[in-house]
């Protein structure tokens, strides 16, 4: 039915295969706008959150995905600037990802703020010196780039190429894609390091504070050291994933054991600052407080968040890629991955929900967050339109350049 | 104290402690000053708004050598150089010091409701608004009129009623003065406190009450080590209570 669409020279299941799909996906999405527009007229007050815990989930997730979308421009750094020409096979599927991300967050944080008429003060209004403002801003002008370098794949759609401007301008725009990966990987850099600069800067919270080199705290780097580290990960996740339900080969194996092989680097350096970091934090930072690093930790959030971010989820995936044996294993080496974008997730909610549970006040008390449905929902829809963005790509856009040479039709 | 004092104002409150009987008189006053909403079921303790908070401490000992005490926490009005926690960290400017008398700002038809200087403050002394305010006739006819209320979304925060600072200031000017004389602005919280516990003014000027009360032996801050430089000095004769104020290992 949709036949003329789908790119030549390969197969897709039925449409009516695909359509119950994308019906599951968007009931999942339905579910998520319904409850967000219950966020909209209603007020906050529909979610978990409170005066203790003004972030929760959903700045949780935003950071989470911002942080896993990294694989986008960290690919483009290294297919257009490093020159990894083999990466070319991914750089779609990442492009995409990434744009999902961005877009995805964006969305979440309509929902997030209490006034989201107001939001366009954060341009008009900006406060210089803010984390938050370098974030917003940043943010933007790269959602804009992602958008610039989705635009070609979507424009080689078999009906759209045919149109001589359309396939004149995606063409001269893949020639210019070096230029946007460079702006990528600037504004990246800038906006994940802000990211983590936003708690780093806040000195009324010792467990997220952190001293560092001029205006930018250790979290500035280690945000952005984590975000390179999980980001390609994902992606390599994502590809596995889509070859596993397609059922067909996309990317060559060699092209993810590279991508797996560059993540386990990135991750061991994360990794060795990190704990440096950590050490420092809990041995002569806090005590200069009056506190120690038990002080910091309460159960539900215990010591074993710790562990599982820096220890299962940090130290021994970055092991596990860096094997050669072991990263060329499929299991091991998706093990492996997940573990990784795991560790950035449970970093991203340490910071966001931990720092604001430690009472810092000595006569102050612990308070737990519990999200409602009204945020899970909204959360579980933004995967839900990622896999809905992922799955229409993949039906009628070229997004993996080897699909034809490794899946011949007979 | 704050590299930028322009006018040699620093507006600050001593509370004393051993005088405080945790009535909550001053609390009242501010709600009722400042047009701060509330909700028919406040048992959320979490979600209510009080600027001025009233906090119970103990020194979690048994009878007979169980002590108790009541502190009450405005917002601290942070005097750390350069900005407060939380003023530099509002990505739209809703949030200043005026370095004119020390006052943190709170301009709520600024805020865009992001929380981020929430995170920030490790006083929780800001709350947001996570209803549409509804007063119960006829309480709406009742309201301040030179307070304006906040919206559903918003974060708000203690003002040291800057209103009545600014009254004050009205009336100076038309008596042809610029200076204010000290008790010729008060916020209702010290105003109302009928254990005489709470004392405001100017700590630059070394002639005020609160310049004096602040030198006592017995005059602390809470969080001195994060170098919030709150200016909310509380004092008490009990140790404990000194030991309550900061984080020590």
């Amino acid at each position: 039915m949709d036949s003329a669409l789908i790119p030549e020279g390969v197969k897709r299941c039925s449409f009516t295969q695909f359509a119950i799909w994308i019906l599951v996906l968007g009931g999942l999405i339905a579910w998520g706008v319904l409850a967000g527009l219950i966020v909209l007229f209603k007020g906050l007050n529909v979610t978990g959150l409170n005066d203790y815990f003004g972030f929760g989930l959903w700045i949780t997730a935003d950071l989470g995905v911002i942080a896993l979308g990294a694989g986008a421009f960290f690919t483009g750094f290294l297919t257009y600037i490093i020159g990894k020409k083999e990466l070319k096979e991914i750089i779609n599927l990442a492009v995409i990802i990434g744009f999902i991300c961005y877009s995805g967050a964006m969305l979440v944080l309509v929902l997030d703020i209490g006034q989201p008429l107001r939001a366009w003060f954060s341009y008009w209004h900006p406060n210089v010196h803010s984390m938050l403002t370098e974030v917003i801003f940043c943010i933007t002008c790269y959602f804009m780039v992602l958008t610039i370098e989705y635009l070609p794949l979507i424009l080689e759609n078999r009906q759209l190429d045919k149109i001589r401007g359309i396939h004149f301008f995606s063409h001269n725009l893949h020639e210019i894609m070096a230029l946007f990966a460079a702006t990528g990987t600037f504004l990246s850099f800038f906006h994940q390091g802000s990211l983590g600069g936003m708690y780093g800067v806040l000195f009324g919270r010792p467990f997220a504070f952190r001293e560092g080199f001029f205006i930018w705290p250790w979290t500035f780097f280690l945000f952005i050291a984590s975000a390179i580290a999980s980001g390609p990960s994902l992606t390599i996740l994502v590809c596995y994933l889509v070859q596993e339900v397609t059922k067909k080969k996309l990317v060559r194996k060699e092209v993810l054991w590279e991508l797996a092989r560059i993540s386990g680097c990135l991750l061991a350096f994360y990794m060795v600052v990190k704990l440096v970091d950590t050490w420092y934090w809990a041995y002569v930072y806090a005590p200069s407080k009056g506190l120690t690093l038990s002080t910091f930790y309460k159960a539900p959030y215990g010591l074993w968040l710790l562990f599982a971010e820096v220890g299962l989820c940090g130290i021994i995936p970055a092991i596990m890629l860096l094997i050669p044996k072991v990263r060329q294993d499929d299991i091991w080496m998706l093990t492996a991955c997940f573990l990784n974008c795991a560790g950035c997730l449970i970093n991203r909610f340490v910071f966001t929900v931990q720092t604001l549970a430690a009472p810092v006040l000595p006569f102050d008390r612990w308070e737990l967050y519990v999200p409602t449905w009204q945020e899970w929902a909204p959360t579980v829809a933004l995967i839900a339109y990622g896999g809905l963005l992922i799955s229409l790509s993949y039906r009628y856009l070229p997004v993996f350049p080897k699909e034809r040479e490794l899946n011949p039709i007979d | 104290m704050t590299e930028q004092t322009t006018s040699g104002i620093r507006y600050g409150m001593v509370i004393d402690l051993d005088k405080c009987t945790g009535c909550m008189a001053c609390a009242v006053a501010c709600q009722q000053e400042n047009n701060v909403s509330f909700r028919e079921d406040e048992s959320d303790k979490l979600r209510s708004i009080t600027w001025l908070e009233m906090f119970y401490l103990n020194n979690g000992k048994t009878y007979p050598e169980h002590r108790q005490a009541y502190l009450p926490r405005p917002c601290q009005h942070c005097d750390s150089a350069h900005d407060s926690p939380y003023t530099f960290v509002c990505p739209v400017n809703a949030t200043k010091r005026d370095e004119e008398n020390g006052l943190v700002n709170q301009i709520p038809v600024r805020c865009i409701g992001c929380r981020y200087c929430m995170a920030a403050c490790p006083y929780h002394a800001r709350y947001f608004n996570w209803w549409d305010t509804k007063w119960p006739k006829p309480m709406g006819e009742m309201l301040t009129p030179d307070v304006s209320p906040r919206m559903r979304g918003v974060v708000e925060k203690c003002t040291m009623c800057v209103h009545r600072l600014q009254l004050a200031m009205d009336k100076a000017f038309l008596e042809g003065r610029k200076e204010l004389h000290e008790g010729e602005y008060v916020p209702a919280c010290v105003e109302a406190c009928p254990a005489k516990a709470m004392f405001f003014g100017n700590l630059h000027d070394p002639e005020s009450q609160v310049a004096k009360l602040k030198k006592s032996p017995n005059a602390f801050q809470l969080l001195k080590k994060l170098k919030t430089e709150p200016k909310i000095y509380y004092m008490s004769s009990q140790d404990w209570i000194r030991k309550l104020a900061d984080n020590v290992i």
